[in-house]
């Protein structure tokens, strides 16, 4: 669902993502979402329905969770964007990629990205969230492969792992 | 040689640490050096004659790669069973988003004014949009009488029974049209040079079943088409046959660019042009003894296949098979057709047929309880298969199942007998009403009677002068767990950690056909073939003297090194033999239907808000018997995916038809569920073993997706006393059958149309 971007001139954007200054030339409607995967070769951040439903696009956006595919380059300008590969030092990347592993928590790994995106979000407002909570944090991210309990199971796992 | 199980143990998913730091490859995440991108011009009515196509002279076509059926090399044709399907339509259309050009442009964002620029204008033919419609015969679309295929399954004497019932119970079931919704949409990348022939990169389940169509389509050998799975997003069916159709659009355009071009399909153009689960319509009559006993019966399972055949013949086989449910019937006559209407082609989605005959028998059965009056408990017990007996195909069960056991213990993990009482008791007040229901089903393991003779499945191995062995099979990891059981069991069939083991990417230049990723066939016949390979490479070894019975990795390395030091490769190849003891007709549909059968009870808890008419399901217990789990985890989690799937299937998602096209195509309207819908999901195996399969597993994928819904509707049926026939149940089909009077009784306070 890339939108065209017609006759707009493409202008200057400047951000930080994963840490590192990046200036580029965009429509200023593009996709924030393309503007990852095709500019910056950030692949992690998939496309699963273009209209904000599945999350598989999730980033965050000076730390909110925000579907890259709904948000036009121009509105991340000045903006600190984290995205999957870019996020491994973060103190609570390593327990929930390793929870993900041992609960089953990915299969297809499509969702994957985005889906560790939204629990390292909702552990760093709630650290030790009640299975409601974790349900709750989730809700904007889609799976078809789990049916979410080896998820659920993950996220408890990951967050018990760092209260430790 | 110390023996360490790495079967049964849930050791690390192969793929898994690629896919948790966004790493692993999927076809839309790879670009090709001068790559251009591919649209499709689909129809926009379900059936008609193409009279013109104009080309709006606004747009600069002379940019566009151009490509028509007139530009096929080979056969117009989708190879797959009866090669009736086009792969682009040249002079009549037979639904709606039927594909009838393609462009390619190097800019992607060009590609869209474009299509919207190219009209064509039909002549319209009068279209069918429902069994009904297509079993009537007024208008043919396909063939001589609208029937892609039609099966006759006979037991004994089935006229005989009606004297003798206490009972004749009759029920007519439906079940709606589920779209797969991998979260990967479909996309190919295709490449051609004269000299390599056509290579494809694809999202997709069964690399061969691309290659045979590329082959035909493209009208080149064997060994000038290249099929490269990537890393697949999810899949459930839905990248079984249709990956032949954009592979084919792909190629095509690459054949006449000269230059690598990636198809890669939106959600909307996903959900209205590829495959979803045929809706079926199920009829039975039962004879039924005072005692509740079955005596025989009349069933028909009619599915709706859409405009073209593809797979409806083997869905229909699966569905035909499962009508009867895991029950005895001393007679019985199954009648079962798959219609052609002009709708996209329905296709393969988890279960196969199997979660449509199986809603009805279950939710039948319930039917049959309530007339006898005795419990949907007690005539399940009554009338189970047990070992000895035969199935409606005549397959005697062999294997020590105890239906009754698995019964008993689903009862009691679920509660079930207190939580009856206490609905019956609690329900008497409120508007939330709480009710318990159950299914009892089972599922055939591998292809249908002689399929997996026909298919001929060839596995490899290869071990390198570093002692490590590499797994070469077509079967295609989806998530299911593919690459981490096939070389769990190739590991300890080695007696090789683990580690040691890896598995090619399915790539048709370095993999055999194994067959086809699909029917709960791979760690049953696949890993069965894994446990052969591996001996040859053991024997190989040992007759050479290189290693002696027992033996470390740092033996066995030793011993690669030293032999392919000699001759360059150790491989070993094994073939699928068919287990002398299955005896299939294909002309009177009888014998021995699968290898195995696995089998299970479900129980679902559910609460009925008669404020806002919504189903939720607050406990589901899963319990089966599926021979040996070779990986816990892994296994769990193909039990709640399904069960997730099937609760969809239930209550949330309907496809939305008019004319033919699927309206809701989005996922803000075609509705899954979410992490907040999914009641707890507890898992239970039971593991009776399975002589056919690779340590004694049966296949588990397809399984869950057949008892939850109608173990669901049973529950809903409990909690407010209504006969539901028909899923997916909506809140607006609970609030239609309950509203005390139909609405045009309160018409006087609306304005009725402009009257």
């Amino acid at each position: 669902m890339t939108p065209s971007p017609g006759t707009n001139a493409k202008c200057e954007v400047s951000f930080t993502v994963n840490g590192e200054a990046k200036k580029l030339l965009a429509h200023p409607m593009e996709r924030l979402l393309d503007v990852l995967r095709n500019d910056l070769k950030l692949t992690g951040a998939k496309e699963g329905c273009g209209e904000g439903e599945c999350g598989s696009c999730s980033v965050l956006l000076d730390g909110m969770l925000v579907n890259s595919c709904l948000v036009p380059v121009a509105q991340a300008s000045g903006a600190s964007i984290d995205t999957i590969e870019g996020i491994s030092a973060h103190v609570l990347m390593h327990p929930l990629q390793e929870a993900f592993l041992e609960c089953g928590g990915a299969q297809c790994g499509i969702c994957t990205p985005g889906m560790i995106l939204a629990a390292v979000h909702l552990l760093e407002k709630k650290p030790e969230p009640a299975l409601a909570e974790i349900r709750e944090g989730l809700a904007g991210n889609l799976c078809r492969c789990t049916g979410y309990m080896q998820i659920f199971e993950a996220v408890a796992g990951a967050a018990r792992r760092v209260a430790k | 040689m110390t023996v360490h199980h790495i079967v049964g143990e849930s050791v690390p998913r192969k793929e898994g640490w690629d896919k948790v730091t966004g790493a692993a490859r999927y076809v839309d995440d790879m670009i090709l050096p001068g790559m251009l991108y591919g649209a499709t011009v689909r129809s926009s009515v379900a059936r008609g004659k193409i009279r013109k196509i104009t080309f709006d002279p606004s747009i600069a076509w002379g940019e566009f790669v151009l490509v028509t059926a007139k530009d096929i090399p080979g056969k117009n044709c989708i190879s797959l069973i009866l090669d009736d399907q086009p792969c682009l339509a040249s002079d009549s259309v037979n639904h709606a988003e039927e594909p009838i050009l393609l462009l390619a442009h190097a800019e992607r964002h060009k590609l869209r004014r474009a299509v919207d620029a190219i009209s064509i204008e039909y002549e319209p033919l009068p279209s069918v949009h429902s069994m009904e419609e297509s079993e009537r015969r007024f208008t043919i679309i396909w063939g001589a009488d609208n029937t892609f295929k039609s099966y006759l399954v006979e037991k004994g004497d089935a006229d005989a029974v009606w004297k003798d019932a206490a009972h004749i119970v009759e029920g007519e079931y439906f079940t709606g049209a589920q779209e797969q919704l991998y979260i990967e949409n479909n996309g190919v990348i295709a490449a051609f040079d004269p000299e390599n022939g056509v290579t494809v990169w694809g999202s997709l389940q069964c690399p061969y079943y691309v290659h045979k169509a590329l082959m035909a389509l493209c009208g080149l050998p064997e060994d000038k088409i290249r099929v490269v799975q990537m890393e697949t997003g999810g899949a459930f069916g839905g990248k079984e046959e249709y990956p032949s159709m954009i592979a084919g659009h792909a190629a095509l355009l690459a054949i006449k660019s000269g230059r690598p071009v990636k198809i890669i399909y939106d959600r909307m153009e996903d959900m209205a042009a590829t495959t979803k689960r045929h809706p079926s319509r199920t009829r039975h009559r039962t004879a039924v003894s005072k005692d509740g006993k079955i005596l025989g019966g009349e069933i028909e399972f009619t599915i709706d296949g859409g405009a073209y055949a593809t797979l409806s013949p083997v869905v229909l086989s699966r569905g035909t098979i499962h009508a009867g449910g895991p029950y005895s019937w001393p007679s019985v006559r199954i009648r079962t057709k798959a219609l052609a209407t002009n709708t996209p082609p329905h296709g393969a989605f988890r279960g196969f047929g199997a979660p449509q005959s199986l809603f009805a028998i279950e939710r039948h059965m319930d039917r049959i309880a309530k007339v006898v009056g005795i419990s949907p408990v007690e005539i399940r017990r009554r009338n189970f298969l047990k070992p000895g007996q035969t199935t409606t195909t005549q397959q005697v069960i062999r294997e020590e199942i105890d239906l009754n056991h698995l019964l008993d213990r689903a009862l009691k993990l679920s509660d079930y007998a207190a939580k009856k009482t206490r609905f019956a008791e609690e329900n008497k007040d409120g508007m939330r009403k709480k009710g318990i229901g159950i299914a009892a089903f089972l599922h055939g393991a591998g292809f249908t009677g002689s399929g997996e003779r026909y298919l001929n499945s060839v596995v490899g191995m290869e071990a390198g002068a570093d002692g490590n062995v590499r797994v070469l099979v077509s079967s295609a990891e989806f998530g299911q767990g593919t690459n981490t059981v096939l070389c769990q069991i190739a590991a300890e069939a080695l007696g090789l950690p683990y580690e040691n083991v890896a598995i090619a990417q399915p790539d048709t230049t370095v993999v055999p056909n194994s067959g086809p990723t699909v029917a709960s066939r791979t760690a049953m016949i696949v890993g069965k073939l894994l446990q052969s390979a591996a001996k040859g490479i053991k024997e190989t070894l040992t007759k050479t003297g290189l290693l002696g019975n027992d033996y470390t990795p740092e033996q066995f390395r030793a011993a690669c090194r030293e032999y392919i030091a000699a001759h360059e490769t150790l491989k070993s190849y094994a073939r699928y033999e068919a287990p002398g003891d299955v005896y299939w007709d294909d002309e009177k549909y009888r014998g021995e239907a699968y290898a195995a059968f696995a089998w299970a009870v479900y129980v679902a808890e559910v609460t009925v808000d008669l404020t806002t008419y919504a189903v939720t399901v607050d406990d589901f217990v899963a319990l089966q018997e599926v021979g040996k789990v070779l990986h816990p985890v892994l296994a769990e989690g193909q039990i709640t995916g399904g069960v997730a799937q099937a609760i969809g299937f239930a209550l949330y998602e309907k496809v939305v038809w008019q004319d033919g096209h699927m309206i809701n195509n989005q996922m803000a309207n075609y509705i899954m569920p979410t992490s907040v819908d999914v009641p707890p999901i507890r898992v239970f195996f039971e593991e009776l073993g399975n002589v056919h399969g690779a340590h004694g597993a049966k296949g588990i994928g397809e399984l869950p997706m057949d008892g939850p819904a109608p173990a669901i509707v049973n529950a809903v049926e409990d909690a407010i006393g209504v006969r539901f026939h028909s899923i997916p149940l909506l809140p607006e089909d609970l609030f239609e059958a309950l509203r005390p009077e139909p609405l045009e009784q309160d018409a006087p306070f609306l304005t009725r149309g402009t009257a």
